[in-house]
C-alpha cells in the first residue's frame, strides 16, 4: 500500500459511514464488557435483523467512551443530529434505543441519557484518546478514515530521522510512564547511539492498582500505538519493535495482535512500509504478571526470556538494551502522543499544558467520586477541577480527604493542596508523582495508616527479591504498619518506620524499591496526627481500624516507675 | 588500557579505566563489606552493602557494579553509609533464621563476620522466621533454606563456571527460594555434577557438606580463581 491508496481507503470508509442513516456505537472495552456490553451488542444485532435495517443502521463495537462506572455505554449518531450517549444500557433498553433511533422519524429514548454538556466531557481535552469510543479497534479502515497512518506516511516521505527527533524535542513531550524524562532527548540518544541493530519497546505492563490508561489505549485504538512505534522506529533507526502487554490484559493483546496482522497485510508494518525502504516489524510479548517488569531493565530481561529482575544502570537501555543493542523504551501512552504531534506540529502540541509539562495526560479516576472512569485533561488543570467538576465530587455528602496519585510509587495529596496544578513538578513538590496516571480519591472514611499498609502490602508482594532493602524492607515496613493499625505499636516503631523508609529510598537497586516508601512518607507528612492517634491513644480517627493487640510492656519505663513508687513507699514508712 | 585518576576518601588514586570501583577501593586497603560479590563470577549489585557516595550524584551507588570514571570523588565510610550498612545487616538477619549457635558454619560464616565487624549486636526488627524446609536428598550436600540470604553466588557459579545451571531462583520478594532442577529434590536432579562449587562459594550455612557438625564447615573460595586462571591463562599453580 502506498500513500494514495491509504488516502483512498480513508475516503471510501468515510463515504460508507455517511451512507448509514444511524450508527449505534457500543463500548466494548473491559469495564463495559464486564457490565454486560456483549448482551447489548447482541440485542442491537437482533433488532436490526428483525426489522431488516442492515443497510441503514450500522452497529460498531468501539473502545472506551470515558465514564466507566456508568457502563455499558452506547452512543447514537444520526446524520444531522447531535450525538446522544446512553448510560447503563440493559438489553431491554437497547431494544428501545435501536427501535426509536432507527425509525423513519428518529426519536430519543428519554431515560439514561448522559447530558452532552456534562463537565465530565466538556472539561476534557482529547488528543491521545481522540479516536477512542468512535472507531472500531478491530477494523483498520475506521482508523484510516480518521486520518490514521498519515503521520507515518508524512514522516517517511517528508522528514529525516533527525527532523522527527527534533519535532518530538520541540513538542516538549515527556515520558508518560511516570518519571517524565523528555522523550525527544531519549529518541535522539538512541538515534545517535552506534549500532547496526536497534530496538523499540512499548511498555504496556501497567501494574499500578487502579490504573488502566494503557489498557484502554491498546484496546480502543491499537493502530495509534503501532503507528507511534513505527514512527519511533524510523526516527531511531530500528527495524524491530516489541510491545510488552501485561498478562492480565487478554483483550488488549488480542486486539493488538489482530491490528498487527492487518497492518502487516496492508503494508503498513513489516517489510517496505508504505512502499518506502523502511522495514519495521512488531511482536507482542505477554508479561507473566510481575509489577517489577514495568521497570525498563527488568522488562528487557523478561523480553529476552530471563527472570524479570532489574539490573543496575548505567549502562542505560539507550546505550545497551536488548541483547546489548541500543533500545528505545517508552510507555504505550507516550507512543499514543506521537501521531498527533507529527500531524499537527510541535508548536500545536507545545501550546497545550504548562511551561514544563506539555500536552495532555490520561488519568484513571477512581475511588469515592460520583463518576469514575478514564479522562484526558490538559496538563496544569487543578486537582479540584478533576475531582469536583469532572468527577462530580464526593458522593453521599462526605468530605474530600486526599487524592492518591501515581499508585504505589506515588503519594497522597491532602485537601489543602486541591488547587495545585497537575504537572510533573508540582506533584513531586508535594511528595507525590504523576506516575502512569492512576488517581484514587478518598473521603473521610479512609484511614491513612491503613491506606499506606495497602500500598506497602502491594510492594511487598511485588518486590522481585534481588536487593535486600526492598526485599526485606517492604516486609518490615508492612509489619510495623500492621502493628500500628492493630494497636500494638509504640512511639519507637514510628521512628523505626521513618528511618527504614529513608534507607530504602536511598539504597534500593531500582525504581520499585526506591519509591515504595512514597505513599507512606506522604501520608506521614500530611496525616501524622492519625499515626500518632493510633499509637498514643489507640484510636482510629476514621474509625476503620479495630485494635486487637496491646503494645508490649515498656520494661525500662515500668522499672523506673516501680523504682519511683518504691522510693515514695519507703519515705512514707 | 588507559588510566584514570579519582579521589577515594579525599586521597588521589589511579586506576585502570576498565576497573570497577570496588576493586580500586579494596586495592587501597580500604575495607568495604560485601556479600553477593565474588571475584570470578558476574556482579549482581543485590546486597547493597558495598554502597558508596559519589560526589555529584544524589543516589548511592553499588561499588561492585559501578565503573570508575575520571575525576570521580568517592566516599566509602560516611556516617550515613555506615548506618545504612548496619540496617541492611539487621534486615538480613531478621529475614530468615540465623541462629549461629546451632549452625555448621559458626565461626567461619561471612554473614556472621560482617555483622560482627559492623557492630550489629542486636536486631531491632521483628524476626520473620518463616517455616522453611531443608533439602538433604543429595548424597554429598545439604541445602538449608533457613540460612539462605539469596546472594545468588551459588546460582551464578553453577551457571557461569560449572555450566550446569542446576540452581536457580523461584518466587519473588521475600518468598524467593533457591531451587534445584525446576524445583525437584536436589538428589533426584540429573544436571547436578556434584562438583560442590555452590557449596564452596556460599557465604553462610545454607549450603554445606554432609557430615559436618556445628562449627566444622570451612569454605575454600580460592578454588574459583584457580579454575578461572587455569582456563584463561593456562596457569595451573594451586
Amino acid at each position: 500500500m502506498n500513500r494514495e491508496e491509504l488516502q483512498a481507503m480513508g475516503e471510501r470508509e468515510q463515504e460508507k459511514q455517511q451512507s448509514y442513516r444511524c450508527r449505534l456505537l457500543c463500548c466494548a472495552s473491559t469495564p463495559c464488557l464486564s457490565s454486560g456490553a456483549t448482551a447489548v451488542i447482541e440485542t442491537f444485532k437482533q433488532v436490526i435483523k428483525e426489522h431488516d435495517l442492515e443497510a441503514e443502521v450500522a452497529i460498531t463495537s468501539t473502545g472506551c467512551m470515558g465514564p466507566c462506572s456508568r457502563g455499558p455505554l452506547v452512543t447514537v449518531q444520526v446524520n444531522g443530529q447531535q450525538d446522544v450517549i446512553y448510560e447503563q444500557v440493559t438489553p431491554e433498553l437497547a431494544r428501545e434505543i435501536a427501535l426509536a433511533h432507527a425509525a423513519a422519524e428518529p426519536k430519543t429514548v428519554e431515560k439514561n441519557i448522559l447530558p452532552g454538556d456534562l463537565a465530565f466531557f466538556t472539561k476534557q481535552k482529547k488528543v491521545v484518546l481522540s479516536n477512542s469510543g468512535l472507531i472500531d479497534p478491530d477494523r483498520l479502515e475506521s482508523y484510516v478514515a480518521r486520518g490514521g497512518y498519515s503521520a507515518l506516511a508524512h514522516a517517511l516521505r517528508e522528514m529525516t530521522p533527525m527532523e522527527v527527533c527534533e519535532t518530538i524535542i520541540k513538542s516538549g513531550l515527556r515520558g508518560r510512564g511516570g518519571a517524565g524524562y523528555p522523550s525527544g532527548l531519549k529518541w535522539d540518544l538512541v538515534r545517535k547511539a552506534p549500532g547496526d541493530k536497534k530496538y523499540v519497546i512499548a511498555n504496556g505492563d501497567e501494574g499500578d492498582p487502579g490504573a488502566y490508561m494503557d489498557r484502554t489505549l491498546m484496546e480502543s485504538d491499537p493502530h495509534r500505538v503501532l503507528e507511534g512505534m513505527a514512527i519511533a522506529g524510523y526516527a531511531v533507526g530500528a527495524d524491530q519493535g516489541f510491545i510488552y502487554v501485561r498478562g492480565e490484559y487478554p483483550i488488549a493483546a488480542k486486539r493488538l495482535e489482530n491490528a498487527i496482522r492487518i497492518a502487516e497485510r496492508r503494508g503498513l508494518l513489516g517489510g517496505r512500509v508504505l512502499d518506502s525502504s523502511f522495514n519495521f516489524r512488531v511482536d507482542i510479548r505477554i508479561g507473566a504478571g510481575a509489577f517489577v517488569c514495568g521497570e525498563e531493565t527488568a522488562l528487557m530481561a523478561s523480553i529476552m526470556g530471563r527472570r524479570g529482575q532489574p539490573w543496575p544502570r548505567p549502562p542505560y537501555p539507550a546505550q545497551k538494551g536488548l541483547w546489548g543493542f541500543p533500545t528505545l523504551i517508552n510507555n504505550v501512552e507516550t507512543f499514543g502522543n506521537i501521531a498527533p504531534i507529527i500531524e499537527n506540529g510541535a508548536e500545536w502540541y507545545a501550546s497545550i499544558g504548562t511551561e514544563k509539562s506539555k500536552g495532555t495526560k490520561i488519568f484513571a479516576l477512581a475511588g469515592t467520586v460520583e463518576t469514575t472512569g478514564l479522562i484526558e485533561v490538559p496538563m496544569g488543570i487543578s486537582l479540584r477541577e478533576i475531582v469536583f467538576d469532572i468527577g462530580g465530587g464526593i458522593p453521599g455528602g462526605r468530605e474530600f480527604k486526599a487524592a492518591q496519585t501515581g499508585g504505589p510509587s506515588g503519594g497522597c495529596i491532602p485537601a489543602e493542596h486541591l488547587d495545585t496544578p497537575v504537572d510533573y513538578e508540582s506533584l513531586s513538590r508535594l511528595g507525590s508523582i504523576m506516575g502512569s496516571g492512576g488517581l484514587v480519591v478518598m473521603d473521610d472514611t479512609s484511614c491513612m495508616p491503613d491506606v499506606a499498609k495497602f500500598f506497602m502490602e502491594f510492594c511487598m508482594d511485588e518486590s522481585c527479591g534481588k536487593c535486600v532493602p526492598c526485599r526485606v524492607g517492604t516486609v518490615q515496613l508492612h509489619q510495623i504498619l500492621e502493628h500500628i493499625t492493630n494497636g500494638s505499636a509504640t512511639q519507637e516503631d514510628l521512628d523505626k518506620l521513618e528511618e527504614l523508609c529513608i534507607m530504602m529510598k536511598e539504597t534500593s537497586l531500582c525504581g520499585l524499591g526506591q519509591s515504595a516508601p512514597n505513599p507512606l512518607l506522604s501520608t506521614l507528612k500530611y496525616f501524622r496526627q492519625e499515626y500518632e492517634a493510633h499509637i498514643a491513644n489507640r484510636t482510629c480517627p476514621a474509625e476503620k481500624c479495630t485494635f486487637t493487640e496491646v503494645p508490649p510492656l515498656q520494661l525500662t519505663e515500668e522499672l523506673q516507675r516501680r523504682a519511683r513508687l518504691a522510693k515514695t513507699d519507703s519515705e512514707v514508712s | 588500557m588507559s588510566v584514570v585518576t579519582l579521589h577515594i576518601n579525599d586521597e588521589l588514586v589511579s586506576a585502570r579505566s576498565d576497573q570497577k570501583l570496588l576493586e580500586v577501593i579494596r586495592e587501597q586497603g580500604i575495607d568495604i563489606p560485601t556479600l553477593c560479590h565474588m571475584e570470578g563470577i558476574s556482579d549482581l549489585g543485590g546486597c547493597r552493602l558495598c554502597l558508596v557516595e559519589v560526589q555529584g550524584s544524589n543516589r548511592l551507588l553499588a561499588s561492585c557494579v559501578t565503573p570508575v570514571q575520571e575525576g570521580m570523588s568517592v566516599y566509602t565510610h560516611s556516617e550515613r553509609l555506615v548506618k545504612y550498612r548496619r540496617m541492611i545487616m539487621e534486615l538480613l538477619l531478621s529475614e530468615r533464621n540465623h541462629t549461629c549457635a546451632v549452625c555448621v558454619m559458626n565461626g567461619h560464616c561471612e554473614l556472621q563476620y560482617e555483622a560482627a565487624k559492623l557492630g550489629v549486636d542486636h536486631v531491632r526488627y521483628d524476626y520473620l522466621s518463616p517455616d522453611l524446609p531443608i533439602d538433604a536428598s543429595h548424597s554429598n550436600f545439604t541445602l538449608d533454606h533457613n540460612r539462605c540470604i539469596l546472594c545468588l553466588r551459588c546460582v551464578r557459579v553453577c551457571d557461569e563456571v560449572e555450566g550446569a545451571h542446576t540452581l536457580d531462583v523461584m518466587g519473588r520478594g521475600t518468598n524467593s527460594r533457591i531451587i534445584t532442577a525446576l524445583n525437584r529434590p536436589w538428589g533426584k536432579c540429573i544436571s547436578c555434577t556434584k562438583c560442590g562449587k555452590c557449596v564452596q562459594v556460599c557465604p553462610t550455612g545454607a549450603l554445606f557438606e554432609k557430615g559436618s557438625s556445628v562449627g566444622e564447615m570451612e569454605k575454600r573460595h580460592a578454588f574459583l580463581s584457580w579454575i578461572l586462571n587455569g582456563r584463561e591463562r593456562k596457569e595451573w599453580h594451586w
